[in-house]
C-alpha cells in the first residue's frame, strides 16, 4: 500500500565518476532547496502557534519570531480567556456536528455501495453514473433551496440541519469510494455466504463491512475533516447557539487586528484535532486521496 | 469460482485497498475491473432487486432531497426576482455579465483557474521528483501535506498573520524588508535636511542635498543636517572630520542633545550619519558615488581631478522600505492564491509521487545508461508517463478552484473584498451575507454548476473507460 512512509527505492546502477560527482552536488542542492521549502511550509503555522502564546501587548510591539530570544514571554492567557468567553461551547458544537455526520455517511454510503457492488438490479450502472455526476456539484446550489426547506420544517439553525446537509453532500464521494472497494472483495466470499443461506443484511454486516475497514477508515477521516473544517454550511445553516468553531471564529474576523488574541488560539485549537487525526491516520488519508481525487 | 481478482492480493487474506494500491492511475477509481459483476451471467444465487432498493433507499432519499431537488429548484428560482414574486426570465443571468461587481468576480475566477491549478500541479511534480532523492522524504511529505488537514478558516487566519503590513508583525514583509535592505543602500533618514540659512554649506535641490560651493581638492567638506530626532542616531558613532586628500567630507547631525555646540562645526557629542549615498557631480553628471562610513565621513577614490559639487541624492531621505501591501486591492488575489498553493501543493505532490512510484524503474535506468541527462529523462519519460496523474491533479484543482470560498472570505479584509471577490463568495454574499437577493444567488449557483459541468462529464468518461 502506498503511504507516506513507504521507503523509496534507492537509485543504484553504475554511473560514471562524473555522473556520481554531479549526483553528489545535485543532491546537495536538492537538499538545500527542499529544506527551504519545508521551512517555508512550516513557518506560517508556527507563527500562528507563537502568536497564540504571546500576550496582546507583545504581539503589538514586536514580531512573533522575537519570542525565540525571550521565551519567558510564553503565556496561556489567550487560551484561558478564550475558554472563559465560551469558546468551548462552539468546540462541542463542532463535535456534535462532525461525529454524527461522519457515522451516518459511513453507514448510509456503505449500504448503497454494497447494492452497487454486489446486488444486481436494473439500471444499476446508470444510477451509479448519476452518483459520479453528483461528485462535483457545488454546495452553493443547495444553500437557498435547503434553507427554504429547513425553514418550512422548522429545523433551520439546528445542529440536525447542518448534519443532514453534510451527510447528503458527503454521500457521492463516500458511495464512490466504498463501491470501488467493495467490488474488489473476492466474489467467492460472498457466494459462500449466500450458499449458506445467509441473509443479505448478515453478509453486509459480517462479511463485507469488516473486510472494508481500510476503506471505511479512509472515508471516515475524509468526511471527518471535511465536516470539522467546514465554514460555509455552518455559516448558512447554524444559528449562533449551535455554531461550530469555524463560524464562531469567522464572526471575529471583522476586527482582525484587535481580535488576534482570540483568533490565533481559536484557530489553533480548531486545528489540533484534525492534525492529531492526520498524523495518526495519514496512511488512510493518503489512500482515500488516491481513491477519489475528484471532489 | 470462475472470476478472480486480478488486483494484487496481500498475504494473509488481506483485501487490497480500493484504488489505494500503488497501481497506475487508471486503476485507481476502479482497482479491480475484472471483479465487476457481469450482468450477462445467468441467474445465480443472489438477492432480488427489491433488496437493492432497501439498501439504496436512505442514500437515494438524501441525495434526491438535498442535492437533486435543489438543482431543479435553483434553475426555476434563478428566473425570478430577488423576493421571488416576479418572473424575470434570464434577467439575473444578464446582470451577472453586465454588473461590474460580478464581472470582477468572474475576472478573479479566471485568474484563479489559469494560475492556481497550474502552479499547484507543477510544484507538486517538482517536489515529487525531488523527494525521490532525499532520505527524509517522509518528513518532507508530512510537512507539505499537513495544511490539507487544517481548515481553510485556520489557513486564512494563518495567512492574515503572514501578510500583516507591519514588518514587525508580518513574517512575509519581515523577510522581504531584510532582503531589500541587504541589497539596497538606502539608509533611510526621512526628514533629515540642511539648515535653511546663508551660512549653511548645503541646500536642498529637487529633494537632494547639494553643497553650495565647489569642493576643493584636499579640503574636506562639511554637510551638517538637522531635522532628525536625536533618538534616531543615539547609537551612532560620533561624527569625525574626514582626513584631507581627494574629495572627502562628513555628513552628520549637527545637533547636540540638550542644546549647545557650534553651528556647522563638528562637536564631540554630535553623531555621524552612516550609510548615506554621496555623489560627486561635475557639470550635472555624476562622476563618482560613495557611501558614508559609521562616523559619517566619506571619501571618493579614483575621481579624476576637477571641481565637483557633492550631492546626497533624494533616496537618502525617503521613508525606509516598509514591505509590500499584500492585502491591498492590487495584490490581494495573488496573495490569496499564495495561501491556496500552501494548502494544496502537498496534495498534488502525494498524488504525483504515488504515480511516480508506479513508473517502471527499468525505463528510467535504461535511458540513463544510454546517456540521457536527468533533464531528458524527466522531460521525455517521467512526464509523459505521469501525464494521466498530472491531468487528474490538474482537473481536481480546477474544480476546487472554481468553488474557492473560505480563503477569499477570510484573508481579504472587508474593504478589499470587492476586489478579491469570487463567484462562490458572491453567491453567499448576495443571498445570505446582506444581499438578500435569492434570484441572483440562484443564478450564480447555477452559473457555478454550469462551470463544473465539463468536469462532471470528464469524471463520467474516466470512470466508464476505467470500468472497461
Amino acid at each position: 500500500m502506498t503511504t507516506l512512509t513507504e521507503p523509496r527505492a534507492a537509485q543504484p546502477v553504475e554511473r560514471g565518476l562524473l555522473g556520481r560527482v554531479a549526483d553528489r552536488l545535485g543532491g546537495g542542492a536538492v537538499q538545500v532547496v527542499l529544506v527551504l521549502v519545508a521551512v517555508f511550509w512550516l513557518v506560517p503555522t508556527l507563527g500562528l502557534l507563537v502568536v497564540s502564546l504571546r500576550g496582546e501587548a507583545q504581539n503589538n510591539a514586536s514580531g512573533w519570531w522575537t519570542l525565540f530570544t525571550k521565551p519567558a514571554e510564553i503565556t496561556f492567557q489567550n487560551y484561558s480567556s478564550l475558554l472563559a468567553a465560551g469558546f468551548s461551547s462552539s468546540f462541542w458544537n463542532t463535535v456534535l456536528i462532525t461525529v454524527p455526520a461522519t457515522v451516518l455517511v459511513i453507514g448510509i454510503a456503505a449500504m448503497a455501495a454494497y447494492a452497487f457492488a454486489w446486488i444486481e438490479f436494473p439500471g444499476r450502472d446508470a444510477v451509479f453514473l448519476v452518483v459520479i455526476a453528483l461528485l462535483v456539484v457545488p454546495v452553493q446550489i443547495a444553500l437557498i433551496p435547503i434553507a427554504k426547506l429547513y425553514g418550512f420544517f422548522g429545523i433551520f439553525g439546528s445542529i440536525a440541519g447542518v448534519v443532514l446537509f453534510h451527510v447528503a453532500f458527503g454521500l457521492p464521494f463516500a458511495i464512490f469510494l466504498l463501491r470501488n472497494f467493495f467490488v474488489g472483495i473476492p466474489r467467492e466470499l460472498l457466494e459462500a455466504a449466500r450458499m449458506d443461506g445467509a441473509q443479505e443484511w448478515r453478509i453486509f454486516a459480517t462479511v463485507v463491512f469488516p473486510l472494508a475497514k481500510p476503506a471505511i477508515a479512509s472515508l471516515g477521516i475524509f468526511q471527518f475533516l471535511w465536516v470539522w473544517n467546514d465554514l460555509l454550511v455552518a455559516l448558512v445553516f447554524a444559528d449562533t447557539e449551535n455554531q461550530p468553531m469555524t463560524k464562531a471564529l469567522q464572526s471575529q474576523m471583522r476586527q482582525f487586528g484587535t481580535n488576534v488574541d482570540i483568533l490565533a488560539p481559536g484557530a489553533f485549537l480548531s486545528l489540533i484535532i484534525p492534525l492529531v487525526l492526520f498524523f495518526g491516520f495519514q496512511r488512510y488519508f493518503v489512500q482515500g486521496l488516491l481513491a477519489g481525487s475528484v471532489k | 469460482m470462475t472470476e478472480r481478482l486480478d488486483g494484487p492480493q496481500a498475504p494473509g487474506g488481506d483485501i487490497p485497498a480500493a484504488g489505494a494500491t500503488s497501481g497506475p492511475i487508471e486503476t485507481r477509481s476502479a482497482p479491480a475491473p475484472a471483479a465487476r459483476v457481469d450482468s450477462s451471467t445467468p441467474h445465480r444465487l443472489g438477492p432480488s432487486p427489491r433488496m437493492a432498493a432497501l439498501f439504496l433507499l436512505p442514500a437515494v432519499l438524501l441525495l434526491a432531497a438535498w442535492v437533486v431537488y435543489p438543482i431543479i429548484y435553483s434553475i426555476f428560482r434563478s428566473l425570478y426576482d430577488s423576493v421571488g414574486d416576479r418572473f424575470v426570465g434570464l434577467g439575473n443571468y444578464g446582470s451577472i455579465f453586465t454588473d461590474s461587481a460580478t464581472l470582477t468576480t468572474i475576472r478573479n475566477n479566471v485568474i484563479w483557474v489559469v494560475v492556481a491549478p497550474l502552479i499547484v500541479t507543477v510544484l507538486g511534480l517538482i517536489f515529487a521528483v525531488l523527494t525521490e532523492r532525499i532520505r527524509w522524504a517522509t518528513a518532507f511529505k508530512l510537512i507539505l501535506f499537513m495544511p490539507m488537514a487544517v481548515s481553510l478558516l485556520a489557513a486564512g487566519v494563518i495567512f492574515r498573520l503572514v501578510y500583516e503590513q507591519d514588518p514587525d508583525k508580518g513574517v512575509a514583509n519581515a523577510v522581504i524588508t531584510v532582503v531589500h535592505d541587504t541589497f539596497s543602500s538606502s539608509a533611510g533618514y526621512p526628514g533629515a535636511r540642511p539648515r535653511e540659512n546663508d551660512q549653511a554649506p548645503a541646500a536642498v535641490q529637487n529633494g537632494a542635498v547639494v553643497t553650495k560651493q565647489q569642493v576643493q581638492d584636499g579640503q574636506p567638506v562639511l554637510i551638517p543636517l538637522v531635522g532628525l530626532p536625536p533618538d534616531v542616531v543615539k547609537d551612532a558613532a560620533p561624527a569625525k572630520a574626514a582626513p584631507a586628500g581627494g574629495v572627502s567630507g562628513t555628513v552628520w547631525l549637527d545637533v547636540v542633545r540638550g542644546g549647545g555646540g557650534t553651528l556647522n562645526q563638528i562637536d564631540p557629542q554630535e553623531r555621524g550619519l552612516a550609510g548615506i549615498t554621496v555623489e560627486a557631480v561635475s557639470g550635472g553628471v555624476v562622476k563618482g558615488t560613495t557611501e558614508t562610513t559609521a562616523d559619517g565621513s566619506f571619501h571618493f577614490t579614483g575621481l579624476p581631478a576637477g571641481s565637483y559639487v557633492v550631492r546626497l541624492p533624494q533616496s537618502n531621505f525617503q521613508a525606509p522600505f516598509n514591505g509590500i501591501t499584500w492585502l491591498g486591492p492590487g495584490l490581494i488575489t495573488p496573495a490569496i492564491i499564495g495561501a491556496y498553493i500552501w494548502v494544496w501543493a502537498g496534495f498534488a505532490m502525494v498524488l504525483i509521487a504515488a504515480g511516480l512510484s508506479a513508473i517502471p524503474r527499468d525505463a528510467l535506468e535504461a535511458a540513463r545508461i544510454d546517456g540521457a541527462t536527468e533533464w531528458q529523462v524527466f522531460r521525455r519519460i517521467t512526464v509523459p508517463l505521469l501525464s494521466p496523474v498530472l491531468l487528474v491533479v490538474f482537473v481536481t484543482m480546477v474544480i476546487n478552484v472554481l468553488k474557492v470560498f473560505d480563503l477569499v472570505f477570510i484573508i481579504a479584509p472587508g474593504s478589499v473584498q470587492p476586489q478579491a471577490n469570487v463567484i462562490a463568495l458572491e453567491m453567499w454574499r448576495v443571498s445570505f451575507g446582506g444581499g438578500g437577493n435569492q434570484g441572483m444567488g440562484s443564478a450564480l449557483a447555477i452559473f457555478l454548476l454550469v462551470l463544473v459541468l465539463p468536469f462532471m462529464i470528464f469524471n463520467i468518461r474516466r470512470f466508464r473507460r476505467d470500468e472497461r
